[in-house]
């Protein structure tokens, strides 16, 4: 994308809220969507006096992430306090991790298209509370806290991405594996998903690292992938004209799909890091890893090779089927009561995300739980009813929430296999047109199709076109 | 009519309200009696809940007429104006919490509320417990009850003065550098800075968090292992609280020293002491031997760093603790066109000059670029420090020192030198260094009637220790008492 003449070099650092009941330093629920300010007490208030302690929970959480990820876990890691002034950070510190984070090193593949899949290193992933949002009306700036001290992992990764494409892609990995091991429900909208974007370009061919620019505060995978490319394009366009790329800090704005550099009072660059006095080191024994790996669900990339190999899916059906958990766990759900999974995958991929999609709603609210998918389906194969009536019947249950025999019952969809109904409906129609039946005989292969629909009406399009075949072929040959 | 009963130790208001010879009403209105005829001159209280306090008082009357009521039930105290009381304002002695109501107790008052103790007030004491003298309070500064022209020390000096002055039973303080038994040594009644850990800073306004702890003012050592009873232990809401059990402290007074080994450090007997001070405090390790304690020359040999060393660590962290009073959420604030203009004009009016001097030093001693040089060395120093002592205590089971280098200075006479102020808790911030307890009582006095504090350090969690040799001495000597 960059240009013929320059690479782009891009490394990502993501924040995701860890799906705890509880905030990270005190007992405040994370439930999203609560009126302002009705989720705090006075330590994520920032009161005078008051003292952090840690949720066990969220620990287990990002060890959980790290695991995933393939990082070390570090049996003695520290909590810092990092400082900046701004009005929705309570304690105008906030509690991270700096020198010595809970997960070291690590990677996350990319599985390409179709060729070796792509290996992204991370850093670190360290643990560190949310701040609260700052709400800006015109005459006034309020400040809602419900969100300060929710836990986040901070996943850092290293400089190993290339286009926009793959960081996205890259995200879209991340976030599958947050939401597989229970760390984060990922939900983008609600800021629980958050990124920055560190954007270098360098001639192509050369090793070394540019100046970077880092984008903040991105919280939709269209406006990182927008970000990024017009950052690529601006940083070449200075290089093109004989500048130097300045060392800086933008904000992407959606409006306008530019990034524009931060104040720089906007941003502290000296953070003025020290370890928190007021939280022991964080020691996680070996027994405690061990539990947590030994609990681990399957991931992605694991989920992903299975289809693959047990189910023979194409790496594109894999790829849509895995991105999120409940899908494909819907579609997993499918399989054990059908012959053939490919018709299950292309059921969930067609019609099952089709209606998600549309509705804007989780799977389990969209659409019929997979039992009942898995009940049509089983029906098309038994040819009891056909594939349209399937389709038919499926769009019926999403509004009425009723069962797939209930459905098929009282639509009338139910198919006509029975032979001599259907033989004798061929012979109404062979007599009724003995010219096309002549004309046929001689040649004019095409009118076969004329005569299936001909008995299908006659039937009223319940009729199994499979034995409305072998029975008209049986009777043209005569 | 005056009584005395203000003047009552724990233990002998104790055993009249249970003996029913006494309310905790009567005892109550007998120190807000006292809190009128003499605070106006010593300026021990920035605040006095006298309604609140007698309703306390009633319930704990109420409880000791029950039966089964806690040791402290009926006990009224002064609570150092940085912990944070519920529903009754908390100011740290500075403008920018000057009318800040808090919202929750620090665990150590819902522990004395639930004793039963009565809360007259909130005492004075440095703003944000940053000094030595309680010269730094927003609201003036307290007087010592011995001399009036003469500074109580700090940062505790207001709770110091108002249990020398019989205003309070007992108080509560707390100790960063020596906040609690310098201003003991000045008044000339016990305090005890307990082992870092073991006592809950929840809700107790931050200065330095590494060093901070809570301890009491009492008119007796045995009073003081009263309070520690109550004070110690756990709390679930601070992950630096220690899980050990808490000792019956009552039951290590046995006044029994005998081949006890006290280490005298060498590093403690400067030059340019006080003579008098010196002389009290040898004094006081003759009684003890003659009591069959044994006394050993030691050596601190990094005491000569501690100052620096505090002076970098306190404000490093005093730095960030105090980043949260800006305007934004409660406390002062100043209007301004945007928020940063809001945050400078507010911390600007709320913060007094030493505050704002130790703010600046441990940021810049934060600061990318000085943090190894400063904040780290002084790391390491502190571990020098804590293995100095811990050495020592190989030879030795407690360490007895003078607790400051010369009596109370008069009013003024340190403020225009930060730095020899500073070196006022030469002898006592090593201690928060290595996370020890210390404890202060009176020893003797100079001069001028101004009183001498002998300081007992113990090893980590050794507070039966202290208290044992503290009571020991106790017996056989009998502190005065000011004429106000």
């Amino acid at each position: 994308m960059a240009s013929e003449a320059y690479e782009a070099v891009i490394g990502l650092e993501v924040h995701a809220h860890l799906q705890t009941a509880a905030k990270l330093f005190c007992g405040c629920t994370t439930k999203f969507g609560a009126p302002p300010n009705d989720n705090v007490c006075p330590v994520c208030m920032g009161m005078p006096g008051v003292l952090p302690v840690l949720n066990k929970r969220a620990v287990e959480l990002a060890i959980r992430m790290g695991l995933a990820a393939h990082c070390e876990i570090a049996p003695f890691s520290l909590f810092d306090r990092k400082s900046y002034f701004y009005p929705d950070l309570p304690k105008g510190y906030q509690i991270s991790q700096y020198e010595l984070p809970i997960c070291k090193g690590g990677y996350v593949e990319l599985p390409g298209d179709g060729g070796a899949p792509r290996r992204i290193r991370l850093v670190r992933i360290h643990i560190e509370e949310d701040a609260g949002k700052n709400i800006h009306e015109s005459n006034a700036s309020l400040i809602d806290f419900n969100r300060s001290g929710v836990p986040l992992v901070e996943i850092v990764s290293e400089p190993d991405l290339r286009s926009a494409e793959e960081a996205v892609e890259y995200l879209h990995e991340l976030r599958s594996i947050l939401v597989y091991v229970g760390a984060s429900d990922g939900k983008l909208e609600e800021g629980a998903f958050r990124c920055d974007c560190n954007v270098s370009i360098r001639p192509r061919g050369s090793s070394e690292l540019g100046v970077k620019t880092e984008i903040k505060n991105l919280n939709s995978l269209r406006f990182v992938e927008k970000a990024i490319n017009y950052e690529i394009k601006r940083q070449v366009g200075i290089l093109e004209s004989g500048g130097r790329i300045p060392q800086e800090t933008h904000l992407f704005d959606p409006e306008r799909d530019v990034t524009r550099p931060m104040r720089s009072k906007e941003f502290a660059n000296d953070y003025r890091y020290f370890p928190e006095p007021d939280l022991p080191p964080l020691r996680v024994p070996p027994a405690m890893v061990d539990e947590i790996r030994a609990a681990m669900p399957e991931l992605p990339a694991e989920r992903r090779a299975r289809y693959a190999s047990e189910l023979g899916l194409g790496g594109y059906e894999v790829g849509v089927l895995t991105r999120e958990r409940e899908v494909a766990d819907y579609f997993e759900a499918m399989i054990p009561r059908l012959k053939n999974p490919k018709s299950a995958a292309n059921w969930v991929m067609t019609e099952v995300l089709r209606i998600v999609n549309e509705s804007g709603k989780p799977i389990e609210e969209a659409v019929p739980p997979a039992a009942e998918s898995a009940a049509l389906l089983k029906m098309v194969e038994e040819t009891k009813i056909s594939f349209n009536a399937a389709k038919t019947a499926f769009a019926a249950m999403v509004k009425s929430s009723k069962s797939a025999a209930a459905t098929i019952e009282e639509l009338g969809l139910v198919q006509v296999s029975d032979e001599p109904a259907i033989a004798a409906a061929c012979d109404a129609v062979l007599a009724a047109e003995p010219d096309k039946v002549a004309e046929y005989r001689a040649g004019r292969d095409k009118l076969f199709g004329f005569f299936v629909g001909q008995v299908m009406k006659a039937m009223g399009g319940k009729a199994n076109p499979k034995v409305i075949n072998e029975v008209l072929r049986k009777k043209l040959a005569g | 009519m005056t009584s005395d009963l203000h003047k009552l130790t724990i233990v002998e208001a104790q055993a009249r309200l249970s003996r029913r010879e006494l309310t905790a009403r009567e005892l109550t209105r007998a120190c807000l009696d006292r809190i009128a005829a003499v605070d106006s001159r010593v300026n021990a209280f920035l605040t006095v809940s006298e309604d609140a306090a007698l309703a306390q008082a009633d319930a704990a009357d109420a409880r000791i007429n029950a039966g089964g009521a806690p040791a402290l039930c009926g006990i009224p105290l002064g609570i150092k104006d940085i912990f944070c009381t519920r529903g009754l304002r908390t100011t740290c002695a500075s403008r920018i919490l000057e009318n800040f109501i808090p919202t929750f107790d620090a665990t150590v008052i819902e522990r004395l509320r639930e004793a039963g103790t009565v809360f007259l007030g909130k005492t004075n004491m440095d703003e944000f417990a940053m000094g030595s003298s309680t010269e730094n309070s927003a609201f003036g500064p307290t007087r010592n009850p011995f001399d009036l022209e003469r500074v109580p020390g700090g940062s505790s000096g207001g709770s110091g003065a108002a249990v020398a002055a019989d205003e309070c039973i007992a108080a509560l303080g707390t100790d960063t550098g020596g906040s609690i038994r310098l201003p003991a040594a000045f008044c000339g009644i016990v305090g005890i800075k307990p082992t870092y850990s073991r006592v809950s800073r929840y809700g107790v306004i931050a200065y330095a968090s590494s060093l901070d702890q809570v301890g009491p003012f009492t008119k007796s050592v045995r009073d003081a292992a009263i309070m520690m009873q109550a004070l110690a232990g756990i709390d679930p809401r601070d992950a630096t609280s220690s899980a050990r059990p808490v000792p019956d402290y009552l039951r290590a007074l046995t006044g029994e020293v005998k081949n006890l080994r006290i280490g005298v450090p060498r590093e403690y007997f400067v030059e340019g002491m006080q003579p008098e001070v010196e002389r009290a405090i040898r004094g006081a390790l003759a009684s003890y031997r003659e009591l069959g304690a044994e006394t050993v020359e030691i050596s601190l040999p990094h005491t000569e760093y501690a100052i620096a060393a505090y002076y970098l660590i306190a404000t490093a962290e005093a730095s960030a603790n105090l980043a949260r009073y800006d305007g934004m959420r409660y406390g002062l604030r100043v209007e301004a066109d945007d928020h940063i203009g809001l945050y400078n004009r507010s911390r600007d009016a709320g913060f007094g000059a030493e505050v704002k001097r130790r703010i600046m030093l441990g940021t810049f001693a934060l600061s990318a670029g000085y943090y190894d040089a400063y904040y780290l060395k002084a790391q390491k120093v502190r571990t020098l420090i804590r293995r100095d002592f811990e050495r020592a205590f190989e030879r030795c089971d407690l360490i007895a020192t003078p607790t400051t280098p010369a009596t109370a200075f008069r009013i003024g006479e340190r403020t225009a030198d930060p730095l020899q102020m500073y070196l006022s808790d030469i002898f006592t911030i090593s201690v928060n260094l290595a996370g020890l307890p210390g404890l202060a009582m009176p020893c003797g006095y100079d001069d001028r009637g101004m009183p001498v504090g002998l300081q007992l350090i113990g090893p980590p969690f050794g507070e039966e220790t202290i208290l044992r040799a503290g009571e020991a001495f106790e017996r056989a000597f009998t502190p005065r008492r000011p004429a106000l």
